[in-house]
Formats: structure tokens, C-alpha cells, sequence
């Protein structure tokens, strides 16, 4: 791999609230190469979206302590001045958002919001915006965009919506395009559709993509590499397969077994993860998932380091103290995870 | 696990229409939401059906209006073989006992002024209970759903979302009803406290008999937990089966691309597999398309399809399409199909041409 287009290293951020410190992201590092899609999986309240809007800068606040390094080529974005961030933002570095409902301003008609971010980074005219706009509309499948420029947000189904905010994110060919749930808001048939248009625009543009989600299926289905998150750590990182077919951390596999699977019959009682996980601002000590870990031991009272574990996976690693072969036997493969048989994942 | 005398709930030929209205100081009825347009189907002791469809497909209307808490506009809801569609509210109650509800967001469906105690006891106390009554069966459904009498005087805000949903299952629970209606109610929440919800929703179904009528948009999800599935598109019944039989054939190509459009969490299995990604959006409901609604995004679909309606035929085994161009089937289960007393009074008496399957 080439030197990587966004690296973050030990990226850490917190918030003061009333209750004391919440430790949003602790210790985070990543690595994302161009044209490569990046999936951060995990719960609610894990972390990932704070990990997403930090990368930009977009939680800054007085009560914010942000740490650690986040790099795109040479630049330092955690040290960066808000002004060199407003360079970076939608320039370099674009975002898409959950909710196509509430991220678009009803006030203005989509060709004006999409035209404003062009505008807000290069010296163009307002007509050559105006044309830009149209046909990032055209290309992100939106039919009949010459007139559909002048139309409302509320004019626009949700899958339009969402469609005009990839359009906008796009408007600058991005480097790094940061997508935090894309499809969650919207139906399966209408996912499909924008999810093709995400990989369509990976292809084209070569972007390196970082998409938050914790829909698994979406996951499998685009994603190259991926990183499990809990409770503000990674404790999973590797390719897809390695993930999906030789899962190293518990709660991967806890994650992996209780989804529901449309290609499969009712086999009983689904494999759950017991409990809910903890608060942010006083966890476990640890290994974060320990209290709901079945295989937790005396040992996982010290935070287990994330590390490559099988010296033949490069790239895989995990957070988990059992050795490998405890990990490939524990993993519970009948009524368990279901998804790796132990056998097919070693082969 | 459908048993065959009588069934529970019959639902037929039901419609529910909203009106748009329009105008300054009288209000006209410009037009009409056909949210639910003629529905016809059955629900036995014990069964679940799985009812899923986009949004906007009326499936949440539906729910509604079986129980009540909509008016129909036409049509009848038979329960236990009572017919409950023009009871009046003070009628109703009695049957309200037997038939409860389960919301989607865990969030917005319990008061936040109420303690867990008057949560649950509420329904009962309604239906006559004494508090301390209601406390103790209270207590009883707070355990029999994970959660313990300790949590009696808590607050909802002092529960996460998957317990919410416990206490919100619990208050359905109280009087101990024949009918669940769940609508969403796994959607709102993180997949690992989804599984361990969809359990106890099973153990409970095994463990009192129980019949959920459970409305969902995810179908991995519906497949799970449902014994037969019908799925809707645009305020009716596009397909019903059994839930295995559904997703090994599907007969409707809107079932067939709902299907494709899932995405499965295996990554060597999504690789190998087709899918079929529909163009364009569900229409709009005030305005549906002419004959089958679904020709204007259907990728089968032909000139008859936009000319009739088409009916809901039979292929034998309660397998029930409404399609003109049936998929995954042979020329001889054409041949044999029937039309199914079920079909929208609206459709075309005439059956799918075995020569028009692929």
C-alpha cells in the first residue's frame, strides 16, 4: 500500500458534561488509501460519529478535548486553525450525513447550496457554479436536473435528498469522503440505489471513503477493510473476510451472531450479547467489553493492546487477550456466530 | 403453529383513506390518501405474520386500523369472531383488552411523567384492578420480560432503549392479550439488543400463546420471527406465503427485488449474488398508478400492467401474487391457480397467462 491518504494516530476526545468526563474516543488510530472504502462498525453511543465529525474539526467546542493526530498528506488537521479547516472541509475532506430530512436548509433551493460550496472554494462565476451544480446532479441520478436545480428540499423524496447532499459533497472532488450512516434514514430499495452510487464514485474519483454505519449487510456489501468499534476503542480491525470469516474479538463475534439474516430459516433463539454497553464516563477498567464478555478473565483488567495476533493476516488486529487458538475454539460456530465455521475461516 | 378452526383476527376487503383538504375558510376534500386500499387477510391462534413494505406502503396505517385506533373507511375487522369494525369506543374496550400494542420508538411511547408502576398498571387499573392488584401482575410482567420489581418506581429515562422496549412490551402484556400488534418494534434499536428483543418476544409468544400481528420494514428481521409474511406496496397486498415458502419463491418482482436489495452480512455470499436495484421512488399514495401499482417501477412489467389490476391468485399453499407476470414459478402452478377471495374488489377477474411467465 502507498503511503496512506488520511492516517489518524491516537486520536483521543472527550467531553466535560455534568457528570464528569466522557471519553468519547480513546486512543484511536486508523489508516485509510485512496480509492479504499473503510467501514467503522459499531453500536450506538460507540463513538463512531464523534470519531467521523473530529476528523473535520466539527467538535470543537469549549467543552471538547481533542487529541492525538489526524493527518491528510503532510497537514495536521487536529492542530489546524479553524480557518485552515474551512479550507479542508468540502474541499478535501467532504461529509455526508444520516438524515437527508434535517442537513439540507429548506430555505434554499439545492442548486443555490450545492453552487454556495463550490463558490466557498474556488473562484468561479455564479453561472459556471450553476452549470457545476446541474450536472453533479445529473450524475449522482437525479432525472431532469436542469429544472430539479431550482427545487426545494422539500420537493425531493428522501432517497433525492440524500442523493443531493452526495452530489454536494462532491461538488469539490473530495479526497476523503466521510459518509455517517448514508442509508439508515432511507428504505432498502432506495439504499441500494445510493450505495451504487457511492462504489460508482469511488471507482471514478479514486476518493478514499470512510463509511459509518452499523448495518452489517452494508458493511459485507461494500466495504474493503473495516474496524469494529466499542465504547470508544477499536477492538477490531482487518479486511472484510478477515472479519467476517476469522473474527479475533468477542464482540465481533457477538455482532456477527445476532443479526438477523434474510438467507436464512428461524434457527431458534438468536445469539445475543447480554447487557447494554457502558457509560462513557466512568467504563469498565480495562478491556471495555469485559462485562459482557463470556470469556472475560482475571487478565482483561488491563487493557489488552490492539495487535496483530495471527502472524499470517497482516493487517488484522484485535483487542483481545485470548490467543489465538482459544479465540478459533471458543468462537461458538453452531447457533454462535453462524457465519465462520472455524474450519473454512483457517483455509 | 397455526391452528385451523376459526381464525383470530379476519381482516377483509379493509380500506383506510385520508382526506386532503384544501381551502381557506371551508375546507374541501381535494383528494384522498389511500393508505390502505382493500386488504384482505387472516391471522390464526398463535401465528405470526409479518407484515413489511417500504415506507409509506400503509403498513403502520394497517396495524392502526385493525385495532382501532384508526376508523376504516370500508371493509370489516373480525375478531374472535366478532365483527369490531363499527363498535362503538365504550364496546370496544372489552376487546381492546385482548388486542394491545407494541410502538416502535421506545423513546416517545412511554410518558416520561410516569413511573414504571403506573406504565404497566395503568391498562389494568383501566380494566378494574386494584393497586395492589396491579402492582403484583405489574411485578410478575416486569420479570417475565428480563426485567425485575425493582425497577417498579424508576423513571423511562433511567432505562436504556432496549429496556424501554421491555417496558413497552410489558404494558402490552398486562392483561394478558390473544393478540401483539408490534410495529417497528425491534427498528429503533442496536442489532445486539434487536436479538436479545426478538428472543423475548419469541419466549413469550411459546410461552402464552400469543398471535403478533408484527409490521416491520426490515425483512431479515420479519423472516426471523414470522410463520407467514405479507407484503405490501402501496396500500395492498402484493404477495402472502409462508415465510419460507416466501423467500424461496417469491411469485410478485417486487418481492423478488426487496429481497435482492438486502444486503447480506457474508461477504463471499453477497459477491456471488444478482441483485436488482429498482429505479426511482414508491409514488405517490394520493395519486397511486393506474392498474398494478407497482408497473411504473416493476422491471417485468408490460402494457397490461398499467391497463389492469391485477387479482391476488392462489398458487396453492396459501401462496397468494398479485402480479400479471408471476416469477419463480411453473406453467402448471399457473395453470392451477385460482382467484383468491382475497383480491381487491377493484382487480381484474382474469388469472396470469401461464405463456407470461419467464
Amino acid at each position: 500500500m502507498s503511503a496512506p491518504l488520511l492516517s489518524v494516530e491516537d486520536l483521543r476526545v472527550s467531553f466535560r458534561t455534568e457528570e464528569g468526563v466522557l471519553q468519547a474516543v480513546d486512543g484511536l488510530s486508523l489508516e485509510l488509501a485512496a480509492g479504499e472504502i473503510l467501514a467503522i462498525v459499531g453500536e450506538s453511543g460507540c463513538g463512531k460519529s464523534v470519531t467521523a465529525m473530529s476528523l473535520m474539526g466539527l467538535t470543537r467546542g469549549a467543552n471538547t478535548k481533542i487529541e492525538g493526530r489526524v493527518k491528510l498528506g503532510e497537514r495536521d488537521l487536529v492542530g489546524a486553525s479553524e480557518s485552515e479547516l474551512l479550507g479542508v472541509r468540502g474541499a478535501e475532506i467532504a461529509m455526508i450525513f444520516q438524515n437527508p430530512m434535517t442537513s439540507l436548509d429548506p430555505v434554499y433551493r439545492v442548486g443555490e447550496q450545492i453552487a454556495e460550496q463550490i463558490r466557498a472554494h474556488e473562484d468561479v462565476s455564479a453561472e459556471a457554479a450553476r452549470e457545476r451544480s446541474i450536472e453533479l446532479l445529473g450524475r449522482v441520478g437525479i432525472p431532469h436536473a436542469e429544472s430539479r436545480v431550482d427545487a426545494y428540499p422539500h420537493e425531493f423524496s428522501g432517497g433525492m435528498r440524500q442523493r443531493v447532499m452526495i452530489a454536494m459533497a462532491l461538488s469539490c472532488s473530495p479526497r476523503v469522503l466521510i459518509a455517517d450512516e448514508p442509508t439508515t434514514a432511507l428504505d432498502v430499495t432506495i439504499q441500494a440505489q445510493i450505495l451504487e452510487r457511492v462504489m460508482e464514485l469511488r471507482r471514478e474519483e479514486n476518493a478514499g471513503v470512510i463509511l459509518i454505519t452499523h448495518d452489517l449487510g452494508v458493511v459485507a456489501e461494500v466495504a474493503d477493510r473495516v474496524a469494529v468499534m466499542y465504547a470508544g476503542r477499536i477492538v477490531e480491525q482487518g479486511t472484510l473476510d478477515q472479519i467476517f470469516y476469522d473474527p479475533g474479538h468477542p464482540y465481533t463475534w457477538g455482532l456477527l451472531g445476532s443479526v438477523t439474516r434474510l438467507d436464512r430459516d428461524r434457527a431458534g433463539a438468536l445469539p445475543s450479547i447480554a447487557g447494554a454497553p457502558p457509560s462513557l464516563i466512568a467504563p469498565p477498567q480495562g478491556c471495555h467489553f469485559r462485562p459482557r464478555c463470556p470469556h472475560a478473565r482475571g487478565r482483561c483488567e488491563q487493557v489488552p493492546p490492539l495487535e496483530q495476533r495471527d502472524p499470517k493476516a497482516a493487517g488484522h488486529l484485535d483487542r483481545c487477550w485470548l490467543d489465538l487458538e482459544a479465540k478459533r475454539s471458543l468462537r461458538q460456530v453452531e447457533g454462535g456466530i453462524g457465519l465462520a465455521p472455524a474450519a473454512e475461516a483457517q483455509a | 403453529m397455526s391452528s385451523e378452526p376459526g381464525p383470530l383476527l379476519q381482516v377483509e376487503h379493509l380500506k383506510t383513506y385520508f382526506p386532503i383538504k384544501s381551502g381557506v375558510l371551508i375546507d374541501r376534500e381535494v383528494g384522498r390518501v389511500h393508505a390502505v386500499d382493500d386488504v384482505s387477510f387472516e391471522l390464526g391462534d398463535g401465528e405470526t405474520l409479518g407484515l413489511v413494505g417500504e415506507s409509506g406502503c400503509g403498513k403502520t396505517t394497517l396495524a392502526r386500523t385493525v385495532t382501532r385506533l384508526l376508523q376504516p373507511s370500508g371493509g370489516s375487522v373480525r375478531f374472535q369472531g366478532q365483527d369490531i369494525t363499527e363498535l362503538s369506543q365504550r364496546k370496544l374496550r372489552p376487546v381492546r383488552r385482548e388486542m394491545q400494542m407494541v410502538f416502535q420508538d421506545p423513546f416517545s411511547s412511554l410518558n416520561p411523567r410516569r413511573r414504571v408502576r403506573e406504565i404497566i398498571g395503568g391498562p389494568l387499573r383501566l380494566h378494574g384492578a386494584s393497586s395492589s392488584k396491579a402492582d403484583e401482575r405489574s411485578r410478575e410482567i416486569l420479570e417475565l420480560v428480563g426485567l425485575s420489581g425493582d425497577h417498579m418506581d424508576r423513571y423511562p429515562h433511567e432505562f436504556s432503549g432496549g429496556m424501554r422496549q421491555r417496558i413497552g412490551i410489558a404494558r402490552a402484556l398486562a392483561l394478558s392479550p390473544k393478540l401483539v400488534v408490534l410495529d417497528e418494534p425491534v427498528s429503533a434499536l442496536d442489532v445486539s439488543i434487536q436479538a436479545q428483543i426478538i428472543n423475548l418476544l419469541d419466549s413469550i409468544q411459546d410461552e402464552l400463546g400469543l398471535s403478533y400481528l408484527f409490521v416491520a420494514h426490515d425483512l431479515s428481521v420479519v423472516r426471523h420471527v414470522s410463520d407467514r409474511i405479507a407484503v405490501m406496496y402501496l396500500g395492498k397486498i402484493v404477495e402472502l406465503a409462508a415465510a419460507s415458502e416466501l423467500f424461496e419463491g417469491p411469485i410478485h418482482p417486487y418481492t423478488l427485488s426487496l429481497y435482492s436489495a438486502v444486503p447480506v452480512p457474508d461477504p463471499k455470499e453477497g459477491r456471488a449474488r444478482e441483485r436488482i436495484v429498482l429505479k426511482g421512488d414508491v409514488p405517490n399514495p394520493s395519486d397511486p398508478p393506474a392498474g398494478c401499482r407497482f408497473h411504473t417501477r416493476c422491471p417485468v412489467a408490460t402494457e397490461i400492467c398499467s391497463q389492469e389490476e391485477p387479482p391476488l391468485a392462489d398458487y396453492g399453499g396459501g401462496h397468494l401474487a398479485a402480479c400479471h407476470h408471476p416469477q419463480s414459478i411453473g406453467a402448471a402452478r399457473i395453470k392451477r391457480a385460482s382467484r383468491s377471495p382475497a383480491s381487491p374488489e377493484s382487480s381484474a377477474r382474469r388469472l396470469p397467462a401461464a405463456g407470461g411467465a419467464r
